[in-house]
């Protein structure tokens, strides 16, 4: 697979505190890429950096083979890189298909009058959350009367809408329970599937072990360790962030 | 509602009965039916129309508090910056009166409108620009007017010059097929709020961004520019209801619009949008306007309770409204 999203070296300070100390990653196309490590290895820095948020103040970001500059999280949207943040990232009192369409409504012409054109959402909407959740047919209900796991539906169905095809997802199950973190993890397998490039940012290791092929392990504000996902336990991962070492431990 | 049920519910056609969107006008239903029980003056033709006249500064008003309210703000300097643009208006006419006639009027007005604009949008830009609580700024920019008008009144009155009186006076005291000028005004007021919040990009932006800023940001929303302008809407409101509140007394006093901030944030919060944003009901705050003017209708006809406790009684009506609200909430 070819390389998707590819950092150089990338520096980050915020004053005296160095978050960022040359992280360099490289992301493959149709893969599910893990960034693992433990509270203050740069982890949501890094995310930040990707996602346009903060800008880094040394290295490179390559997309595609192409140097680029993200000065803002539309930049990085329009890149293709959509980033669901972690809590749940919806706007609870409204609608399903008004979150999925939040900052891109559609609009119609109506006497020289540019009108939200809701029927087209809806519609539009039912073709997106299909593909993650066949079973939520209700564009009207409000995202505050749906499950955890469906609310994730929403939030990657809003990536999709975005026609992004590299999401990132921060703690995507940091605030679920064990049928709806499956859940969640299922919607991350049918991104894979229907094409898509996944960056998975996660403190569970379980789940990072369920569907990453790939891992990369920051410490201290460095990825230390690179490995390929498939026969890594969640054990095995823990002891990595813990030793820091690529040492194999049994 | 359970998400089990909500999933096998059937599309319709974007439009479902809620019933807490309902309750401010069930609200409103059984107060009417209350003062019909107590006086049988309150349901005559002549109060009917006085009571929907009178809530009409507080309805206009409030569909601006809407907007700012909508998207998580707060605007408490409404009240006065209502007495400061019924001052500059009043200057700006009579100043123009001797060259312009009656046309000073229209003139003022315009006046008004723009002077309101801004004064929204310096408390817009404040909150927005200088990252200050709206709460903070507008409490300021409301000790900053009050003081305005009571320096331009010199602590005493402003009035109107007598020759714009009689040619002004219809604007709040005449009709249109039996309709009060002030109850048209508030219905095209809300109408032109409902069409831009329900049907237009910016509309729903506004409820996007009360709802969860950080995720409206990161759809491409740029929030500073909604809020700000959920500012100007607010000002121009105020302007709006300024222009059909100097025909009624023809003047402007130091305690001209004071507490109406009481009564504009009541008027929405029991309309049923959220105080924390993210939910706006415009309809339910012109029902919310109309109950606080009724209670007041009721309790002056009734003599059970004194007219100068009115405020009391509205300041409770919110508390009451919010605690209802927090009982009521499943979270």
């Amino acid at each position: 697979m070819p390389v998707k999203i590819s950092t150089r070296n990338i520096f980050k300070n915020y004053g005296a505190v160095e978050a960022l100390k040359g992280v360099s990653v490289d992301v493959h196309e149709g893969e599910i890429h893990a960034i693992c490590g433990d509270n203050g290895a740069g982890k949501s820095t890094f995310i930040k950096i990707l996602a346009g948020v903060e800008q880094p103040d040394r290295g490179e970001i390559v997309v595609d083979g192409k140097p680029v500059h993200f000065d803002s999280p539309h930049a990085s949207l329009t890149a293709g890189i959509a980033t669901i943040h972690q809590d749940l990232a919806v706007a609870p009192e409204m609608t399903i298909y008004q979150n999925i369409f939040m900052g891109a409504e559609l609009t119609r012409n109506v006497l020289g009058l540019r009108l939200l054109d809701k029927p087209a959402m809806r519609r539009a909407a039912v073709g997106y959350m299909a593909q993650l959740n066949p079973s939520i047919t209700d564009m009207n209900a409000k995202v505050n009367e749906l499950s955890g796991g469906q609310r994730q539906a929403v939030a990657i169905s809003r990536a999709l809408r975005w026609n992004a095809d590299t999401v990132i997802l921060d703690e995507p199950t940091a605030a679920l329970g064990v049928r709806e973190t499956e859940q969640v993890l299922d919607l991350v397998r049918s991104l894979k599937a229907s094409g898509k490039t996944v960056i998975l940012i996660s403190h569970a290791m379980q789940d990072v072990a369920a569907v990453a092929d790939r891992i990369s392990i920051l410490r201290t504000g460095k990825n230390q360790i690179d490995l390929e996902g498939g026969d890594l336990t969640a054990d095995n991962l823990s002891h990595y962030i813990l030793s820091g070492t690529g040492d194999r431990f049994h | 509602m359970s998400s089990a049920e909500v999933a096998t519910l059937p599309e319709s056609e974007g439009f479902r009965i809620r019933w807490g969107d309902l309750a401010p006008f069930i609200a409103l239903g059984v107060i009417i039916l209350l003062g019909t029980l107590i006086n049988s003056n309150f349901m005559s033709a002549n109060n009917i129309l006085n009571v929907i006249t009178r809530s009409a500064f507080i309805a206009i008003i409030g569909v601006g508090a809407t907007f700012v309210i909508a998207t998580g703000g707060l605007d408490l300097s409404i009240g006065s910056m209502l007495a400061f643009v019924v001052g500059i208006m009043i200057m700006a006419m009579n100043a123009l009166a001797p060259a312009l006639g009656a046309w000073a009027i229209p003139a003022g007005a315009v006046v008004a409108l723009v002077v309101g604009s801004l004064c929204g949008l310096l408390n817009g830009l404040i909150v927005t620009v200088g990252r200050i609580e709206p709460f903070i700024v507008t409490l300021g920019t409301m000790g900053i007017f009050r003081a305005l008008i009571t320096y331009m009144t010199d602590g005493g009155s402003l009035s109107i010059d007598r020759s714009l009186r009689n040619a002004y006076r219809p604007v709040y005291f005449g009709d249109f097929l039996g309709i009060p000028y002030p109850v048209l005004i508030t219905l095209a007021i809300a109408l032109l709020g409902a069409f831009i919040l329900y049907r237009t990009k910016y509309g729903r932006r506004v409820t996007a961004v009360g709802s969860n800023a950080d995720v409206a940001s990161f759809s491409g929303v740029h929030v500073s520019r909604v809020r700000t302008m959920a500012f100007v809407i607010q000002g121009f409101c105020v302007a709006v209801a300024a222009i059909c509140y100097v025909p009624r007394l023809g003047a402007a006093t130091p305690t001209t619009g004071q507490l109406w901030e009481l009564q504009v944030i009541t008027a929405v919060v029991i309309g049923g949008t959220l105080l924390r944003g993210g939910k706006a009901h415009i309809w339910g705050t012109v029902a919310g306007a109309l109950i606080l003017e009724v209670i007041a209708n009721v309790m002056v006809l009734s003599d059970m309770v004194s007219e100068y406790l009115v405020a009391a009684v509205q300041g409770a009506i919110i508390i009451i409204a919010m605690l209802a609200h927090r009982f009521t909430s499943t979270r």
